[in-house]
This record gives C-alpha cells, structure tokens and sequence, in this order.
C-alpha cells in the first residue's frame, strides 16, 4: 500500500481564518482505498481543513496535493459532500436534477436528453437508496433525505476521492449505520478513498484505517491503536486525558482530580 | 379585432411588449432563484436615470435605460456582495444614489427639452408611443439574453443552487453572478421600454416568482413564466385598446392592465400552490384503504 501514490497529501498545513490561526502544522497522507476519520470537537477545524484540501480556503503556509497536484486541478477526481446546504423549500429542483447538476453542472448549453446521463443518474440515485424521492423538490426532503441527495450528488461522477463533512450528525441510529455501510461498500468495490468528518468516532470504528485527531487547530494522525492513546491524546489536549474501551466502543474523557474524584465518591455515597 | 392588430402602435406595441415578456419571465427566475429580486428591482428603478438622461443627449431610450442599469450592476458587485445582508445594503445605496440621477435628468428633461411626457413614460412606460426604430434593438437584446443564458444555463443554476459545489465543478460563482447582472441589464432596459422603470419590477419578479411555486424543475417554471408574461402582456395591451370605449374616450395606460394582471396570476399560482400540497399532504398521508368521509 505505501508503494502506491497518496491520492492525498497533505504537509505541514497552517490555515488563518479572519486573522486567527485555525490550522497549525497538520501532516497526514491518504491512500487508495482507505477510510479516513477526520475526528474533533465543534470549532476544532474540520471544515475549514476540508474546505483547504479542497482549494475553497486558501493556506498560509504548507502543502496539498490530490494525486501528485494542486486541488484545482483535479476537481473531477474529488466529491464533496458540504456539513450543510439549506435548499429553499420552494426551489424548483428534484433530486434527480441535483444528481445530474453533479455530472454535467459544468457544461455549456441546455441540458438534453440521453441515455447515458440517465443511467449514471439512476446509479447514483440507487446507491444512496434516493429512488423514492427523486422525483420530489430537494427543498421539500428531510435533512437526512437531503444529504443522501447530495452525497448522489458527489458520487455520480465518480470520484476517487469523497469527502463527507459530519455526513452522521443528522441520522438516526439506522440510517448512520447504513450510510457507513454504504462507505465500505464504495472502497470495497471502486477502489474508492474517504475522508470523513466526525465528532464521534465510534460508528466509523468498523470501516476506518486511518485517523486525524484535531484539538483546537492541531492535530495526531496515524492508525486508531497508534492514535488513540492516553499518552498522544493527553500531548494534544495540553491535560490529561483517559482512553476508556467498553464493547468496541471508545471514549475519551479528561481526567477528574484525583482529591476531587474520592470527595465526590463520598458525596455519592452519603457521607 | 381587426382594426385592432392593423393599428401601427398596436404593432410596435404587442412586439416589444413580448420582447419584454420573453426576457423578463427567463431571467427573472433566475434573479428569484439567487434570491436577487430587491437586486433586480434596484436595476430596474435605476435605470430611469439612463432613460430620463436619453431625452437630454438625443440617444436612443434603450441604450439609456442599458447604459445605466449596467453601470448600477457594476456598482453594486463592486461595492461589496459577499453577505446577503452587505448585499442588501450595497443595493440600497446604489438604488438611493441612481433615483437621485433620475430626479435631476427628469427635472432637467421638463424644464430645458420641453419633453413634458418623459416622467410619465419614463417611470411608468408608454407602450403605444414607442418609435417603431426600436422594434430591432429590442429583438436584439432579446437574443442576447437567450443565447447567454442558453449558453450558460447550468452553471447558472448549479451556481443558484450552492456556490460552493459550483465551484467545485469548476464554475466560478463570481463570473456567474456578473453575467446574471449583465443579462439582468439587458432584460430590465427591454421592459422599462415596455412598461416603466419603476413597473419593469412586476414583469421581471411577478410572473417568475408565480411560476417557482408552480413548477418542480427550472425549465418547467421558466416556461411557465413566459407564458404568465405572455398572457399578462397581450392581455394588457388589448383592454388598454378597448378601454377607450369603456371609458367614453380615456383610455387608461397600457402598464396598468399588465401588472393588474401580473398581480392577479401570483395570486392565483399562490392560491394554486397552496392547494397542490396539501392535496399532496393528504395523498402522503392517507392511510391505504380508509376512505376520506
Ligand atoms: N470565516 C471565518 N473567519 C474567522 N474564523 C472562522 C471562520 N470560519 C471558521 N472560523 C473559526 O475556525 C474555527 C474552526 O471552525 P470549523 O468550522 O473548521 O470547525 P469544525 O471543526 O468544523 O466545527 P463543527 O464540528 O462545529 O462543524 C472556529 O473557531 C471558527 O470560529
Ligand atoms: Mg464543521
């Protein structure tokens, strides 16, 4: 796998926003056919990472590369998926048109009638199960509904890379584990690679290789066991932290005081 | 109905008159779609400063009402458009600043070229008193806007729908917004032709807002905004026509009848719509074999 080329590198990125440091010297490579977590707690920096890679936010200082190039210049190879569009309820779009913007959005002249476009359409459609509503307005859908129409969206052209941003945080239980089911299944059957947002890591647990660990603009980045780790997650907070494992499940929690931890122990017990 | 179509005016008139209609209906989806109207409104108020200033240099009306509604367009995208909010107020100074042109050109109009009609025509139109010599420069702008809007149809409207995944197909949502503006220029100096400056808004927002609520892909609202324009439009100039015998010899303007109509289809599409979803709601909701009582 490291003998092939990183479809992403990204080295020593440090990115201001408004004349704050958001980013500070964030490093990790991603290869074909990997998951990769891009975990942390709200205002950590995920978007503005992912809105960097994508060339929407330009860098102060440190590189990107998609495929050995400059993002730009590889927009078709990359699918994003946004933490959040708001559709106007009254917008005059079906599902199936955001889909087909996807493939074709770009080109000049009237949007004609084909076979081809149909059947990549469909496709789309399918794998995200948005058969239902595809002839609905997209302002009329759920939010959940809605993200599967633009996660077709950035699928139907097939990128090599795709790019989710908190594609969890609006679905239940079922729907979070279908749609993780669904990641695996691209990266199992079109080699595809996936960078995905996250405050919580434990539903991406099953299907991710790789982890980015961002606290406050900074970052650890590595395999899950190599991450997760008191020693590195305590470096990154700046305090003291436990790594709590239960079931396949983990959590990360600040260390209490230890004087405190007994007093409380006694309070709860009725001293 | 024969004296009717055979008169000169009534000619010039049902031509330009669907110019404006054609244009207005096409581009103003896409003004309404952005979330552009009061932009769009701005434009078309805006450019009576252009058309009062042709009185006085001797140019043709249209490329008055061009000429300002394009230097409006670039005013506004310079002076800051980021934020829907800065947007708003950039719009509103722009708007301030352009009506103030227009008090001074129109004063100037009355008071040194003796143009006593000019307010009235300039603000509020005056179809059967267009110069049949501007029939082709209105089909021409009519043409342009067909073809750029044609041409860029689904970059405008990936554009309308988010900007960021606009961008990342490659479009650039800054170029698309300035070539919304220089279409919106086109369209607006056609219609405030047709029906006013101040007017050009009610064909420009009422039909396509009427037929957003209508449809459910763009092409299907903008069709339906053409015909809305269409009907409101011919519709107008004939009662304006026969008003001259309703009312024993006055005959009332031609602008009124067409926004009076314009007013009346948004109604109606809004009565329309609201019927249409909650005939869906129940359709969505009625449980398979239970019969509404
Ligand atoms: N345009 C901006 N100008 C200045 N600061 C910004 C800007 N956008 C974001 N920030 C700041 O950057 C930090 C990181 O924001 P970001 O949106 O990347 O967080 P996030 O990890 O995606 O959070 P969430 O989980 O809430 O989506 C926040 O502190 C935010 O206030
Ligand atoms: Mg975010």
């Amino acid at each position: 796998m490291t003998n092939q080329r990183a479809i992403l590198a990204v080295a020593d990125l440090s990115v201001d926003l408004g004349g704050r440091s958001i980013l500070r010297d964030v490093s990790f490579d991603l290869h074909p056919g990997q998951l990769c977590a891009l975990i942390g707690e709200n205002g950590a920096g995920k978007t503005t990472l992912l809105r960097t890679l994508l060339g929407l936010i330009s860098q102060r200082t440190g590189t990107v590369m998609i495929d050995g190039e400059a993002p730009r210049k590889h927009r078709a190879l990359v699918g994003y998926v946004p933490q959040k569009i708001t559709f106007d309820p009254d917008l005059p779009l079906r599902t199936r048109d955001l889909v087909r913007l996807g493939l074709d959005g770009h080109r000049l002249g009237l949007p004609l009638w084909n076979t081809r476009t149909h059947a990549a359409v469909d496709a789309a459609l399918q794998a995200v199960g948005a058969e239902d509503f595809a002839d609905r307005r997209v302002g009329e859908l759920s939010g959940g509904q809605q993200q599967r129409a633009v996660i077709a969206h950035a699928l139907v052209r097939k990128p090599r890379l795709l790019i989710l941003d908190e594609p969890l945080a609006n679905l239940d239980f079922g729907s979070a584990n279908a749609l993780v089911d669904l990641l695996g299944k691209l990266i199992a059957q079109q080699q595809m690679t996936v960078l995905v947002t996250a405050h919580d890591m434990n539903p991406l647990i099953p299907v991710m290789d790789r982890l980015v660990y961002l606290v406050d603009g900074r970052a650890a980045t590595g395999k899950v066991a190599e991450v997760v780790q008191p020693e590195v997650l305590s470096k990154l907070y700046g305090y003291p932290v436990s790594v709590l494992r239960h079931g396949g499940r983990i959590l990360v929690l600040p260390d209490a005081p230890e004087n405190a931890d007994v007093a409380n122990l006694n309070r709860c017990a009725g001293h | 109905m024969w004296a009717f179509l055979s008169s000169q005016p009534v000619q010039t008139a049902l031509i330009v008159g669907t110019c404006a209609a054609l244009v207005s209906a096409l581009i103003g989806v896409f003004t309404v779609l952005r979330g552009n109207a009061f932009a769009g409104h701005a434009l078309a108020d805006v450019s009576s400063a252009g058309g009062a200033a042709s009185f006085l240099l001797g140019i043709s009306p249209l490329l008055g009402f061009l000429g300002m509604a394009w230097i409006a367009a670039f005013g506004m995208e310079f002076l800051g458009v980021r934020k829907a909010r800065e947007r708003d107020l950039a719009t509103g100074v722009v708007l301030g600043a352009g009506l103030g042109l227009s008090a001074l050109f129109l004063y100037l109009d009355v008071t040194t070229t003796s143009t006593t009609g000019a307010t009235v025509s300039v603000m509020f139109g005056s179809l059967f008193a267009i110069s049949r010599g501007l029939i082709w420069p209105a089909i021409l702008a009519v043409l342009a806007v067909f073809a750029l809007v044609g041409g860029f149809y689904r970059p405008l409207i990936l554009t309308a729908v988010d900007p960021d995944l606009a961008t990342l197909r490659g479009v650039s949502p800054r170029w698309m917004g300035l070539l919304q503006l220089l279409v919106l220029g086109l369209a607006v100096a056609v219609c405030a032709l047709a029906i006013g400056a101040v007017l050009a808004t009610a064909l420009l927002i009422g039909p396509a807002g009427a037929a957003i609520r209508l449809s459910r892909r763009p092409l299907q609202a903008i069709v339906w905004a053409m015909l809305m324009a269409l009907a409101a439009v011919w519709m107008g100039i004939w009662m304006a026509y026969e008003s001259y015998y309703w009312f024993s010899g006055n005959a009332w303007p031609v602008s009124f009848f067409v926004v009076a109509l314009i007013f009346l289809f948004y109604l109606l599409a809004m009565l329309g719509s609201a019927q249409q979803r909650k005939f869906r709601y129940r359709a969505a909701t009625a449980l398979p074999g239970i019969q509404e009582s």
